[in-house]
């Protein structure tokens, strides 16, 4: 659980957010860049000093201003992942691993530093020194670095803005590995709702120095009245959903959610693999009835649930299918001439191709503590 | 290799002890007067600033003189390290080893402050992440990324110990064996009708002892930066 109760005035504008929220997997801090989320990080870190207020991460107060209580960064144990992966330049790899770890006493070292390397693949560049290395192998170092450090929780501020789409690809595995494989609890910060999609489980809404709403991903981003903050282009539906089958042939996936099935190009992921996928509103058609020659794979049944705001040429619609709910984006003319309203039952019309493979997470299994030995992998029964 | 004459070796010998004492006593304070200088606000800042750099801008013998009278037997301080500790500076080695200190104390804190001026504070705080307190931040990430500015502070002020002529003179004078050094040796040379052929050698060995210092810097420094930068 994570608390804070915070004022902050900085020089540009005032921080001022009150909220709680659970501490499982992955919460992300969104916004847009300057809305505050780096000013938040940095208070829960003990890099900035609130002005008054309180934070409290599982139980422990790490900063009260009516108790007096503001423990100094290094008693806090929360492990930071920068932008900037920020890797001691006189130190080699190897060094900046253990920079955090040997200052943890030895009880209480839940972590294997071995587990660590090989999860983050660093066994190759233990003796390198930072300059030596590439962009991605640096935030893979400070993730390593972070985690050796034993933290109660892990920040990371937007630990992927710097590198390009490859160096990304080749990071966000880690992350999602990182969130898969030990119990340890993540803050993510991001002004980039793919990245935070995929990796996380709760949403927290910074704007302009407040915290407009908390909750799971896929409630915040399919409320419209969130849409000026979430993002008109980003409009959609989050879904969890489990590997049902693949259709090799045809490179199909099949995936299973609770309003019903969905096909997607193919994952290489074994069937019954949790994951995350996000479709967004502009790829998902409505028809009154399903369609019986065409080309699109997916209808789904469902039922008009809620109608956005009648204001330009578009309008944007939530069905429900089963307990899932998807967001269709159609033009306000379509709704006249479909006579859409709520309770209307439709068909779903979703492309195969649509669905944003950059989207597509694993979702948080149960955690799991590196010292059991064992990587957690799915059972590959594909 | 040339010898050296007794003389020769003996003021040779005695400036490399004051240069040494005077640059290893002054180097702690001179890192916290860098330290100062470049981290903290505090009143009276402009004041130590201007303090410090004092004797690039004073004639020595003013530094001098005015050691004299701080740390004179009648002086405050003077009077002070006699009671306290039976110690006498004037006119002594420790005495010429002060004054090379005040006046090589600029060039020293000037190096220190500009290299920890550059040293990277994002790096502490994230350090500081990693469960290390201000202090062992400073010894492990703040002092060796700055060891290229200290080396090269303690190596300009060694050099510019062995040259301190006025303010030592003025201070602890011109006794064989225990203040004369290189250069007061070569200055009494020179007042020596006779001295000039012996004179010469003292300004080569000079010159020499000073290349090699800064060489000595030079190389120390581009090591050390290339151990920070990989």
């Amino acid at each position: 659980m994570l608390e804070m109760t915070i004022e902050k005035r900085l020089d540009k504008f005032t921080i001022d957010v009150n909220f709680v929220c659970e501490t499982t997997g992955i919460v992300a801090f969104f916004g847009r860049s300057g809305a505050g989320k780096t000013s938040l990080v940095n208070m829960l870190a003990g890099l900035l000093r609130p002005d008054r207020g309180r934070i409290v991460v599982n139980g422990v107060t790490l900063f009260d201003s009516a108790q007096g209580i503001d423990l100094p960064p290094e008693r806090r144990r929360l492990g930071y992942v920068f932008q900037e992966a920020r890797l001691f330049p006189h130190m080699t790899v190897r060094g900046n691993l253990h920079y955090g770890l040997r200052r943890v006493p030895s009880g209480e070292r839940a972590i294997v530093p071995e587990h660590v390397i090989a999860l983050l693949g660093l066994e190759e560049v233990l003796a390198r020194r930072p300059h030596h290395l590439s962009g991605g192998e640096r935030q893979r170092v400070a993730l390593g670095r972070a985690l050796l450090a034993n933290p109660r929780l892990l920040l990371m501020d937007e630990p992927l803005a710097s590198l390009d789409q490859p160096r990304k690809d080749e990071v966000l595995p880690f992350i999602e590995r990182l969130r898969d494989e030990t119990a340890i609890p993540i803050v993510y910060v991001s002004h980039a709702m793919p990245e935070i999609v995929r990796l996380a489980d709760t949403m927290v809404l910074v704007s302009d120095g407040r915290v407009e709403a908390v909750g799971t991903i896929d409630d915040l981003t399919s409320r419209l009245d969130l849409r000026p903050l979430t993002g008109r282009y980003e409009a959609g539906a989050v879904i969890q959903a489990r590997v049902a089958g693949h259709d090799r042939d045809f490179g199909i996936t099949e995936l299973s959610f609770a309003g019903g099935r969905l096909r997607v190009p193919h994952v290489g992921l074994p069937v019954d693999t949790r994951l995350r996928l996000r479709i967004r509103a502009r790829d998902v058609s409505l028809a009154l009835e399903p369609p019986r020659r065409t080309s699109i794979l997916n209808a789904i049944p469902a039922v008009v649930s809620e109608i956005g705001p009648e204001e330009g040429p578009q309008v944007d619609l939530r069905v429900t299918a089963g307990s899932a709910s998807l967001w269709a984006r159609i033009t306000r003319r379509s709704l006249a001439d479909l006579g859409l309203q709520l309770g209307t039952p439709v068909t779903v019309l979703i492309k195969a191709v649509a669905v944003d493979r950059y989207s597509l997470g694993r979702g948080a299994g149960p955690g799991r503590f590196l010292e059991d030995g064992d990587r957690a992998e799915p059972p590959s029964s594909d | 290799m040339p010898t050296l004459t007794p003389l020769e070796s003996e003021a040779l010998r005695l400036s490399l002890r004051v240069a040494f004492w005077s640059v290893t006593t002054s180097l702690p304070v001179g890192l916290l007067v860098a330290w100062l200088l470049a981290r903290r606000d505090f009143y009276g800042k402009s004041v130590l600033n201007t303090l410090v750099h004092l004797p690039l801008v004073l004639p020595p013998v003013v530094v001098g003189y005015l050691l004299l009278v701080l740390f004179g037997r009648e002086g405050p301080l003077g009077r002070l390290l006699l009671s306290a500790f039976g110690i006498t500076l004037p006119f002594t080695w420790q005495g010429a080893a002060l004054a090379a200190a005040v006046m090589a104390f600029p060039l020293m804190v000037r190096a220190m402050r500009l290299s920890l001026e550059t040293v990277d504070r994002r790096l502490e705080a994230a350090a500081r992440t990693l469960g290390a307190g201000p202090a062992a931040v400073f010894i492990t990430i703040t002092l060796p990324l700055m060891a290229p500015g200290i080396v090269v502070g303690a190596l300009l002020a060694f050099a510019r110990s062995l040259g301190e002529f006025g303010a030592t003179i003025t201070f602890a004078a011109n006794i064989p064996g225990e203040t004369r050094t290189l250069p007061i040796a070569l200055y009494t040379l020179i007042q020596t009708p006779g001295g000039e052929t012996l004179a010469l050698r003292l300004a080569i060995l000079s010159v020499v002892l000073s290349l090699a210092a800064l060489a000595t810097s030079e190389i120390l420094a581009r090591r050390l930066h290339a151990r920070i930068d990989g």
